[in-house]
């Protein structure tokens, strides 16, 4: 037993984990922080795999990560630096492309080109989404409330809620309702008619789920792409200088300038317990760390199955723990290039270069892709989303050469027969091919490749069946139902023992939501 | 020709009946309109075949209102329901088939021989389903409350819907809450492991629905198809004695006794609109005008067909052309010389009794909607089949038999070629074809077969895309959404019309439930 | 890149300040010279010549074009003669103002419609179960807009007569060097002006004829800081400034009705339903909460409020557009909009929002004002919204004869 003791000790140094350590440690508490691997960030870290080319290897995108958290620790001052990512890029199969550019004229008169009615409609969905941001931002700032408790604080929230829906109008309340029923096919069928635009909004809607563009509860996460404007910061969808790990390096050194320890190579085999309460950590190694408050930033199948013994826990809960839907359906494809890709429908190193590149011609391409995966097999022709991070940060490859960071939907967790190393460079190819459809000089331009399936993902960022959200974002794991109701406010059946992953609301992409929400429940409650 | 009414009612569905009955019993002088020469709409029993009384349309009723049926005393008019003992049986190319029976128990029993833990879990899971139709079943006889209003009434019923579902003690009310907006097919994942348990329980939550089972939100439909099924029964098989087609005649024999004059063959061309009120409809080319003008059909055909779109603000007419009816059902109905001989239970038997249903598993459900998906027709379908001459012979002639086939999936919008002829006969040989790898002998029994598309139904029954439901029943289009916010409390924009059909909360099947709660929301105002 | 008008060639160059806004996706012409005065004086003595081409542009043809335009817009469609120009907003269902432009009746059955924003999609959707074919013509269209005095002499000689006789909001067709032109006495200045519309290959040959004819009448290219002047002095509304479109109001409080915008007497209650009709006729029968008025800010109190820290009064010499509020004593009963100094009429005046009952004709209110980063309160009479409202505007011209003699003078 070491003879230092620990206000808190946070399993995990993902981005959530370290909010949690920074906001702990910013209010005097003593943490330390675990993480297995030798660099910190979880899913959201930078590596050098082949020398001088840096790959984000799973996140690649900031999106979300809340400006009150760049505001409290202050990133800016620990090196975070965000730069815009403006464009999305859609190449199709008959050689034309859609556009969307920052400028919303030349957006506009990019859909004008495809359908001028389209061009109306964009403008009357963007102010639409925009409200409805408006609306849902209170949602996710706040602890969910127990539906099942009788307690003056849960009754209470629901009253809020219950005002905040009523006051929202009629207009926004059904808006909102379809959009958090139905499918982003049949949403943007409602506004829209170019088949391209349709289906590169939507693959805003199955980016981490297992789900096709098709299936109802895919429509809400259009709202994500809204979300970032109503913080006053307008094109919040960008890309961290040196590679997401700097996002987590950033909140890192927040956390350590707080006074926060940060252990890595350090993995957590087991968070002890005794009359149900926590005690403290073992390691891998066997080392012990004991404090009565520790915060886990796994995902709920790793923080209740894995880290404790199962018999400490009610069997009610274990179960909802067990059935709580985790299917990982994405992979990822890191290339070192020799030169960026040359695309048919838009010949040249252009603007598109500095942003995203999407494969998402059609609706019927993403369901086909996602009907493969329905079955057990990944996508021979599938969805991605791709950018060039070096175009946006030269420090991402030696000069002239160029690094590729492609996101791939779907590649199940449970593939039929299991991945091997073959599937895995199987699918790899299917992902080359595929882009080399549109980008003919790809496949010779690559000089290293690095693959990661959901099987990768489970086994070297510790994400189970490699679910990028820690846990489906579907209607019934959301707000007061995630992970399962009576401890969707980080609490768990265990006194001192607290989730701050993203499996806890608001959940899903770099937002550090969790993870402050979290804190902020601990100081109120056991460290209060 | 021009006499006046209190109310005029658009179709003689059972929810038109329905409206009409009620509102003639509280005094007002009601006419029922009806296009076809029968009454009954989409519940309607035809001659087809010669000597064969078929269902043409719905060939079993839902959760019917028990209410409905007390207050307009069905029973003295001829009603008669029937159930089977065996509810629906699920054969097999290989392996143990699987008969489902209202007794949950002989179900598990069943059960036992294909899976052992799966066989443990389904009484549970019968209570689970129960519990949340009866909840359903709250939900579905109050007028959906305008949420984001501030009538105390409206919030009272809301408030009354919260306490029934805490009545159920904190674990059901989290897992009913839960599940409502699942897939079915991760409720399933979640208690059973039995491909075929699945297929038999999947089916029913896709059933109408341009969804396979891995689409969120068909809990809900499996639910909805649960209501009034009564406690541990699943894929509730009610028919009714001589087809269905009596429930209507039954009902509008209430209607009759209650004042109600109904005139069939009368073709509503428009409803006339003054001064942005319904004052009336046209019918064969004579105005008859009316306090009010109560639409029993679908939304699409009321607000576009039946009004000029003009007539209405450009953003309800926006939410009206949104509304999606996606139609997947066709109809197969075949005159049998004899009685299917299933290779995987072979001679004839209790287990023809309820449904025959091809669905052995997810993933051929799912498949099957996959070709929906693209605008085709699955090639192996997922089928619901009735021999409604086992339990009733009075519909068919001496030792013939009626099968009745609901075809899935089958797309009103085809995306190569159209619903001709040619598409008609095709289907009925998949339909067959299917039916004969399980059952050989179908096809050297067919006498004669008739085919309805969802174009034919569209035709037909003036189902808009041939949606059985006026609408699906996907979480979006349900509740105060359904037909479209703005309309969902069975009043439309347009003073002095009403709406009382399947597009309205509830929805479809044959329940009643609209049509009951249109007469009270009438009768309020 | 933005894009450049049909008249770039012709304005790029003159551009001498190279002084350029964006106009719906459009490079504008801000001023062309390095201060704007020269361009405004030329609307108001002389004649001014502006790209007007960036506006939205609609066809409406077909049998049901006037029963759409009827649906949509607040005024009685019915009534628009072939060849008359109506200005008109129009509305959303609850009666809001989503936009306000020009319709003008070309044939019987076909109409073009000029608006600030796009709606293409507003109008289809509204054309549900109608014969009529709706096309966005924006970019087959290039327009000018020759404001001022001296613009029917010019048009003059350029037209040869053809518009000699064009009354206020009617339409002429004609020749400008050469090539097909349409006329319409119409403008955004309240001067005597004309809209000048063609084909954009033409663009070049119309730009260089209306020059040439105007070289003698004192013509010069204004840019949007000389219209905006001349705008507020004429009272006219513009959309995203005075007002923001319906359909783009993130809240209810952003929206306005006609009445609240002064254009109660564009809307027709008594005519065929039209979107937002129901909501409008209640709102007139309890009134509107807002008034859109002028206010004349009072130079006495300037000089006071200025003289205080020793200077005259410092104001700004281009057209404002931010939201200043009023007051009534120390209560803030509305904001205005837009505001300039008005060369001509030597005032300092503001369009404003006011609640309804202190926006009588002749109520004495307060305008904020900053007197060197000090916020004041300078008097402003609420006054009607036409400061500036020539004769010559909407006069009818002499017969021809008389024209040409005193064209000729």
């Amino acid at each position: 037993m070491s003879a230092s003791r620990y206000d808190a000790i946070i399993v995990g140094g993902g981005h959530n984990g370290l909010v949690t350590a920074a906001y702990l440690a910013m209010a005097g508490k003593k943490v330390l922080v675990l993480e297995k691997r030798h660099v910190l960030g979880g899913a959201a870290v930078t590596e050098e795999i082949n020398p001088g080319f840096k790959y984000s290897v799973c996140s690649y995108v900031v999106s979300l990560l809340r400006p009150e958290i760049i505001r409290d620790l202050e990133l800016p001052k620990h090196g975070l630096q965000i730069l815009p990512l403006e464009s999305t890029f859609t190449p199709l199969p008959n050689g034309d492309y859609l556009a969307r550019w920052g400028d919303h004229d030349q957006t506009r008169r990019e859909i004008y080109r495809h359908s001028p009615r389209d061009a109306d409609a964009y403008d009357d969905f963007g102010k639409l989404m925009y409200q409805l941001a408006v609306a849902v931002k209170p949602i996710l700032a706040m602890v969910p409330p127990d539906p099942t408790s009788m307690s003056p604080k849960d009754l209470m929230g629901f009253l809020r809620l219950g005002k905040h829906f009523r006051g929202l109008g009629h207009e926004q309340f059904h808006a909102l309702h379809k959009l958090m029923t139905m499918s982003s096919a049949d949403y943007l069928d409602e506004w829209f008619e170019t088949e391209a635009l349709k289906a590169t909004m939507s693959s805003s809607g199955i980016i981490g789920t297992f789900l096709g563009p098709r299936s109802p509860g895919t429509a809400y996460v259009l709202l994500h792409h809204y979300m970032g404007e109503i913080d006053g910061a307008m094109r919040a969808w960008g890309f961290a200088k040196g590679g997401t790990g700097s996002v987590s390096e950033s909140i890192a050194s927040a956390a350590r300038g707080h006074g926060a320890e940060i252990m890595t190579e350090a993995g957590v085999a087991e968070v002890t317990v005794k009359n149900g309460r926590t005690t403290g950590v073992v390691l891998d190694d066997g080392r012990e760390y004991s404090s009565s408050v520790v915060v886990s930033g796994l995902d709920p199948k790793r923080t209740f199955l894995d880290l404790v013994d199962a018999k400490e826990l009610p069997g009610d809960f274990v179960r909802d723990i067990e059935r709580f839907k985790i299917r990982g359906s994405s992979g990822k494809v890191n290339l070192s290039l020799s030169e960026l890709p040359n695309f048919t429908a838009k010949p040249g190193v252009g603007p598109l270069h500095k942003g995203a590149v999407s494969i998402s011609p059609s609706i019927d391409y993403l369901e086909r892709a996602y009907d493969e995966a329905k079955y057990g097999d990944f996508s021979s022709r599938p969805y991605m989303d791709i950018i060039m991070p070096s175009m946006i940060d030269a420090g991402m490859a030696p000069p002239g050469k160029h690094v590729m960071s492609i996101f791939v939907q779907y590649a199940p967790s449970d593939l039929r027969g299991g991945w091997n190393e073959t599937k895995r460079e199987a699918f790899g190819d299917a992902v080359v091919d595929t882009l080399a459809q549109y980008a003919p000089n790809l496949p010779d331009a690559i000089l290293h490749r690095q693959v990661l399936t959901p099987w990768d993902i489970d086994r070297d960022m510790g994400l189970t069946d490699g679910n990028i959200f820690h846990g489906e974002l579907s209607l019934h794991q959301l707000f007061c139902m995630r992970p399962t109701v009576g401890y969707a406010d980080y609490t768990t059946p265990l006194r001192g023992y607290y989730q701050a992953g993203s499996g806890t609301h608001p959940g899903g992409g770099i937002t550090g939501a969790s993870g402050r929400l979290a804190a902020l429940e601990i100081l109120k409650g056991a460290l209060r | 020709m021009s006499a006046s009414y209190d109310t005029v009612v658009i179709g003689a569905g059972h929810n038109g009946l329905v409206t009409a009955a009620y509102l003639a019993k509280a005094g007002q002088k009601v006419l029922v309109l009806e296009q076809r020469e029968v009454v009954g709409g989409a519940a309607a029993t035809e001659e087809i075949f010669p000597g064969f009384k078929v269902d043409t349309g719905a060939h079993r009723i839902g959760g019917l209102s028990g209410a409905v049926v007390k207050d307009l005393a069905l029973a003295g008019h001829g009603l008669e329901l029937l159930e089977a003992e065996v509810t629906a049986f699920l054969p097999v190319i290989e392996g143990t088939p699987l008969t489902l029976w209202r007794d949950p128990r002989k179900t598990a029993d069943a059960i036992r021989k294909i899976s052992p833990p799966d066989a443990d879990a389904w009484v549970p899971f019968t209570e689970l389903v129960g519990k949340a139709a009866s909840f359903l079943e709250a939900a579905w006889t109050s007028t959906p409350p305008d949420v984001t209003g501030t009538d105390l009434g409206d919030l009272m019923a809301t408030a009354k819907l919260g306490m029934k579902l805490r009545r159920f003690g904190k674990r059901d009310m989290v897992e009913i809450m839960r599940i409502l907006p699942m897939s079915v097919y991760e409720l399933l994942g979640d208690w059973f492991e039995s491909d075929l348990v699945k297929g038999a329980i999947a089916a029913s939550a896709v059933s109408g629905l341009c969804q396979g089972p891995m689409g969120a939100g068909t809990v809900y439909t499996l639910l909805h198809h649960h209501v009034g099924a009564g406690q541990g029964v699943i894929r509730p098989t009610r028919r009714v004695r001589g087809g269905i087609g009596r429930l209507s005649e039954a009902l509008a024999a209430a209607c009759k006794a209650a004042g109600v004059e109904v005139r069939t063959g009368a073709s509503v061309e428009r409803i006339m609109v003054e001064g942005r009120t319904a004052v009336g409809v046209v019918v064969d080319g004579a105005e008859v005008r009316a306090q009010r003008v109560v639409s029993s059909a679908d939304p699409r055909r009321t607000f576009f067909e039946l009004m000029d779109p003009t007539e209405m603000a450009p953003e309800f007419a926006r939410k009206v052309g949104n509304i999606r009816y996606r139609g997947v059902c066709a109809k197969v109905h075949l005159a049998l010389s004899g009685l299917p001989d299933f290779a995987c239970r072979p001679g004839e038997g209790n287990h023809l009794a309820g449904v025959i249903s091809i669905s052995p598993s997810l993933e051929y459900i799912e498949r099957a909607f996959d070709a929906a998906k693209y605008g085709r027709v699955s090639e192996r379908p997922y089928l619901e089949v009735s021999i409604a001459s086992l339990a009733d012979p009075s519909v068919t002639p001496n030792g013939k038999h009626l099968m009745s086939i609901v075809f899935q999936y089958a797309p009103y919008a085809l995306q190569d070629g159209e619903w001709d002829d040619a598409a008609r006969a095709k289907l009925g040989d998949v339909a067959i074809e299917t039916l004969a790898e399980y059952a050989p002998n179908v096809a050297s029994l067919v006498e004669a077969q008739h085919v309805l598309t969802p174009l034919d139904l569209e035709r037909e029954y003036g189902l808009a895309e041939g949606n059985v439901y006026h609408g699906e029943m996907t979480l979006d289009q349900l509740l105060f959404m359904r037909p479209v916010p703005g309309a969902s409390r069975y009043r439309a924009p347009t003073a002095g019309l009403y709406l009382c059909g399947a597009g309205t909360h509830p929805g479809g099947g044959v329940t009643g439930v609209p049509g009951f709660n249109a007469a009270r929301e009438i009768l309020k105002d | 890149m933005l894009r450049t008008t049909p008249f770039h060639s012709r304005i790029a160059p003159l551009n001498l300040a190279q002084n350029w806004r964006r106009w719906s996706g459009y490079l504008a012409a801000s001023a062309y010279e390095f201060h704007h005065d020269r361009e405004y004086w030329a609307i108001r003595n002389s004649a001014a010549l502006i790209d007007v081409s960036p506006l939205f542009k609609y066809s409406i043809e077909g049998p049901d074009a006037e029963r759409l335009l009827d649906r949509v817009v607040t005024r009685d469609v019915t009534k628009c003669k072939l060849h008359q120009v109506f200005y008109t907003p129009w509305c959303d269902d609850d009666g809001k103002v989503m936009d306000d432009g020009t319709l003008t009746r070309l044939t019987p059955d076909s109409f073009r419609l000029t608006s600030a924003e796009p709606n293409l999609r507003w109008l289809h959707d509204n054309a549900l179960g109608m014969d009529v074919s709706i096309r966005d013509i924006s970019d087959d269209l290039a327009a000018l807009a020759l404001q001022g005095p001296n613009a029917r002499r010019i048009l003059h000689d350029a037209a040869k007569g053809a518009a000699d006789e064009l009354r206020f909001f009617r339409l002429a067709k004609g020749e400008i060097a050469g090539v097909p032109v349409e006329i319409t006495r119409t403008g955004y200045t309240g001067d005597l002006g004309y809209e000048i519309w063609t084909e954009p290959a033409n663009a070049e040959a119309l730009w260089d004829g209306l020059m040439e004819s105007g070289e003698s009448h004192r013509i010069l290219p204004a840019g949007m800081l000389a219209l905006d002047v001349a705008r507020v002095e004429a009272g006219l509304v513009l959309i995203g400034v005075d007002y923001v479109p319906a359909h783009q109001a993130v809240i209810e409080g952003r929206k306005s009705s006609p009445y609240e915008l002064g254009l109660g007497w564009t809307v027709k209650l008594d005519g065929a339903w039209f979107v937002g009709r129901d909501a409008l006729r209640a709102e007139k029968e309890r009134g509107p909460e807002w008034e859109f008025r002028g206010l004349d800010v009072s130079w006495d109190s300037l000089e006071v409020l200025y003289g205080k820290v020793g200077l005259p009064p410092q104001l700004p010499s281009e057209g404002w557009r931010t939201s200043v509020p009023i007051y009534s004593g120390d209560t803030q009963v509305g904001y205005a909009t837009s505001g300039c100094w008005s060369p001509l009429l030597k005032k300092y005046i503001a369009l404003a929002h006011i609640q309804s009952r202190y926006a009588k004709i002749g109520t004495d209110l307060r305008m904020e004002v900053t007197v060197e980063h000090y916020r004041k309160k300078a008097v402003a009479r609420v006054v009607d919204t036409q400061f500036f409202n020539p004769e010559r505007k909407r006069n009818n011209p002499e017969p021809s004869a008389a024209v040409k003699a005193e064209a000729s003078a």
